[in-house]
């Protein structure tokens, strides 16, 4: 761990009761889902993370409690410093607080997470679907939902294929 | 021979009306705009100075397909963008072609998942399907040749 | 197949203001198929006469589910699809790929590999730069860049196709080194193009850089100060010509980067003019690079060694019986990772290109998560355009660099 993230795992620990992890020089910092806005404040204002560099999720069914893990990538350009920070999130009715006020990129990203997770963001000035359709069902990168794989048309299987598949007559 | 060449000393040409229509569909086809991924960037280096398109008739794209003949469907098609694809078709005056460029156009390509439709075939009825990804520039002119070839041999009567 | 999404205004009411609602202004929309949206972008414009008055960019339109595609490739599979995230970066995208595993599963690289892998980055960074000045020179009606910036990527294509036989989809760089050594005419070949090209650089400034109607149209507008700019997640050319001098090569260097003496252009304007000019000097200082990478290019295996992770060469295969085992094994299930998650990134042409890589100890990739620059650059568009005109706005998206690919992954 770099000497200067020191200070600010001291604070996060102090203040949240988060537990940290280090894995290849990067840094992860779990801590609960009510005080992530709380967090980003802090991170923003007295530590200088001044861009969040992206938002994600993973899911991990089927574990059900909890079932995602929403990661927030912090960087600081001045002291050139990397921080995640994880949230757990339960599967049944997943929601978070929204941090759309202190990072302005975060408006996608929280779209980007409901649209691919369905991870609902309270206080999200617009949440809604952002790279399926408006009227797609389901999302996408959870692991239930299937890949769409479609089967490769082999010369033993390519007429019975070739009649499923819907094709453009005009 | 005789006829022809004292007609064309004269100044006269002899030929079917059908040769003379196929000709000239396929002497200044215009294109439509279309490039969506990747083959759009070789389908733009096509168009620059090292692969001519320009002496095909092709150098300037139209924007809009009210005023296009051929659509190339240049990269890959996702599930939203498939309906803009056949209300574009649909807008297209006749005689209209379509070119699928590109592994990802003609059969899906590298990608079998949820979100890409496995080859454009299944919205918009394909005349010349061009294999590679991207296909080379030259890959791309010898399938415009080919749609030459066939339209070349198109008979009138097959579109009374 | 989806029906065609009718979206009335009732949907939108929130974005749009009440002007719109009334029917004061105009919502223009700005489709997907347009010559200036450099890709499938589709844009609603709220206009006022012929000013924007607010714009609404929808994406999605070219969505290709990679990252839950990759989730089922094992690890060396899945570096096929890495290059068509970003396709004018093609090479970037396989070395922040590369990187990331090699980081997962601690693996070496060889030296000559990592310098080979800068030349062929920074040759990609500057045919990037081309098509970007060449479509963004269309937009504000100066054709003959166009012509003159793909003379140039051909060149460019054609090293490219020396190492590795395509053009643009190589694949070259690969966990563990590149895919095999340069051939010998590669040396000549790049120090041909770096010799001719920093006249082709003066010439395109003398087309543009002092021109009255490319200043005209390029001074002043999309502006966007270094505090607005971090907290919009920019990165890349945006935000180093809005004064924050961030660039991962200097900032965190990887791949040998901190061997080489180069330059990060910045401004502070942070306007269209003021990215233009960075990006034009950083075609500069690539050449710089590339020169001191080919001068310094040591000799040795382009490849690791670790044959637990990366295949061994095909001319081993006869002859030895451990080759053939680990060929067999890594190509049917693949290399085990260790069970945790990494994250790494690379300085692409347009910012910051991160892999987030989530492993569960399998051969496979849990979750893959890219961190594409042109999804954080493309949400500031809304705060540039607001109240300037619809030629300027075409003017802001080329200053952007987006590529849709990117956006939507």
């Amino acid at each position: 761990m770099k000497p200067e993230l020191e200070p600010t795992i001291q604070a996060l620990t102090k203040t949240f009761n988060s537990q940290v992890n280090e894995f290849r020089g990067d840094v992860r910092v779990t801590i609960l889902a009510e005080s992530i806005v709380a967090a980003a404040q802090m991170l923003r204002d007295e530590f200088d993370f001044s861009l969040l560099s992206t938002m994600t999720a993973v899911d991990f069914w089927p574990e059900e409690n909890p079932r995602f893990e929403v990661i927030y990538l912090f960087t600081s350009v001045s002291k050139i410093l990397n921080l995640s920070v994880l949230v757990q999130v339960p599967g049944i009715n997943p929601s978070l607080p929204t941090i759309t006020g202190i990072f302005k990129n975060a408006v996608w990203r929280e779209r980007e997470v409901w649209d691919m997770f369905g991870i609902k963001f309270e206080g999200h000035p617009d949440l809604r679907r952002i790279l399926m359709p408006a009227d797609w069902e389901g999302h996408p990168l959870r692991k239930d939902y299937p890949l769409g794989y479609e089967e490769p048309q082999f010369t033993f299987n390519f007429e019975e294929i070739d009649l499923r598949k819907p094709y453009a007559k005009e | 021979m005789g006829v022809e060449q004292k007609l064309a000393n004269m100044g006269a040409v002899t030929t079917t009306l059908e040769t003379v229509v196929n000709w000239s569909r396929t002497r200044a086809m215009w294109p439509l705009l279309f490039g969506l991924a990747c083959c759009a960037i070789e389908m733009m280096a096509a168009e620059g100075a090292h692969y001519d398109m320009s002496r095909f008739g092709m150098e300037l794209m139209r924007p809009s397909p009210r005023q296009s003949d051929l659509m190339i469907v240049a990269g890959r098609v996702s599930r939203k963008m498939a309906p803009v694809l056949r209300r574009l078709y649909d807008q297209m005056p006749e005689p209209k072609w379509v070119i699928a460029m590109g592994d990802c156009a003609s059969c899906g390509g590298v990608f079998n998942n949820y979100a890409v439709v496995a080859g454009v075939d299944e919205i918009v009825p394909v005349d010349i399907y061009i294999a590679g990804c991207p296909p080379r520039p030259e890959a791309l002119i010898h399938g415009i040749m080919t749609l030459y070839d066939k339209v070349n041999h198109n008979k009138i009567k097959d579109q009374a | 197949m989806t029906q065609l999404q009718e979206v009335s205004v009732d949907d939108i009411k929130h974005l749009v203001s009440e002007r719109a609602i009334q029917g004061e202004t105009v919502l223009l929309n700005m489709g997907p198929q347009h010559p200036s949206t450099h890709g499938v972008l589709r844009l609603l414009l709220e206009l006022d006469g012929e000013t924007v008055v607010s714009c609404i960019p929808d994406i999605g339109f070219l969505h290709t589910g990679i990252e839950k595609n990759m989730e089922s490739k094992t690890y060396a599979k899945a570096a096929v699809m890495t290059d068509r995230l970003d396709y004018l970066n093609t090479l970037g995208n396989n070395l922040a790929y590369s990187m990331a595993v090699e980081k997962l599963i601690e693996l070496d690289v060889p030296d000559r590999a990592q310098s080979i892998r800068v030349i062929l980055a920074e040759l990609q960074r500057i045919a990037s730069h081309l098509i970007w000045l060449g479509t963004t020179g269309l937009d504000v009606a100066a054709m003959s860049t166009f012509l003159y910036c793909f003379r140039e990527r051909e060149s460019i294509l054609d090293i490219f196709e020396l190492c590795s036989g395509q053009r643009m989809m190589t694949t070259y760089i690969r966990p563990g080194g590149i895919w095999r050594d340069v051939p010998v005419e590669f040396e000549a070949a790049v120090r041909a193009f770096i010799k001719m090209f920093p006249k082709r650089v003066d010439e395109y400034e003398a087309l543009l850089s002092r021109n009255p109607l490319f200043l005209d149209r390029t001074f002043g507008i999309g502006a966007v100060s270094s505090e607005q700019a971090l907290n919009f997640g920019m990165t890349g050319p945006p935000l180093r010509a809005s004064g924050v001098k961030w660039d991962l090569r200097k900032a965190r260097p990887y791949s040998g980067y901190e061997q080489y003496d180069f330059e990060v252009p910045t401004r502070t304007e942070g306007d269209v003019y003021a990215r233009y000019i960075v990006r034009i000097e950083e075609l500069r200082q690539s050449v710089k690079i590339i020169e001191q990478a080919l001068n310094k290019m040591p000799l040795g295996p382009v490849r690791s060694s670790n044959h637990k992770f990366v295949p061994p060469p095909r001319s081993e295969i006869g002859v030895n019986m451990e080759a053939l085992i680990h060929h067999f094994k890594l190509w049917t299930e693949g290399f085990s990772a260790p069970k945790c998650a990494v994250y790494n990134a690379v300085e692409s042409p347009r910012g910051e290109l991160g892999v987030y890589i989530v492993s569960d100890g399998g051969p496979k990739p849990y979750r893959i998560h890219w961190r594409t620059p042109s999804f954080d650059n493309l949400l500031a568009l809304p705060f540039m355009a607001k109240g300037v005109l619809v030629a300027d706005l075409v003017a802001i998206i080329g200053s952007v660099d987006i590529v849709l690919g990117d956006v939507d992954r």
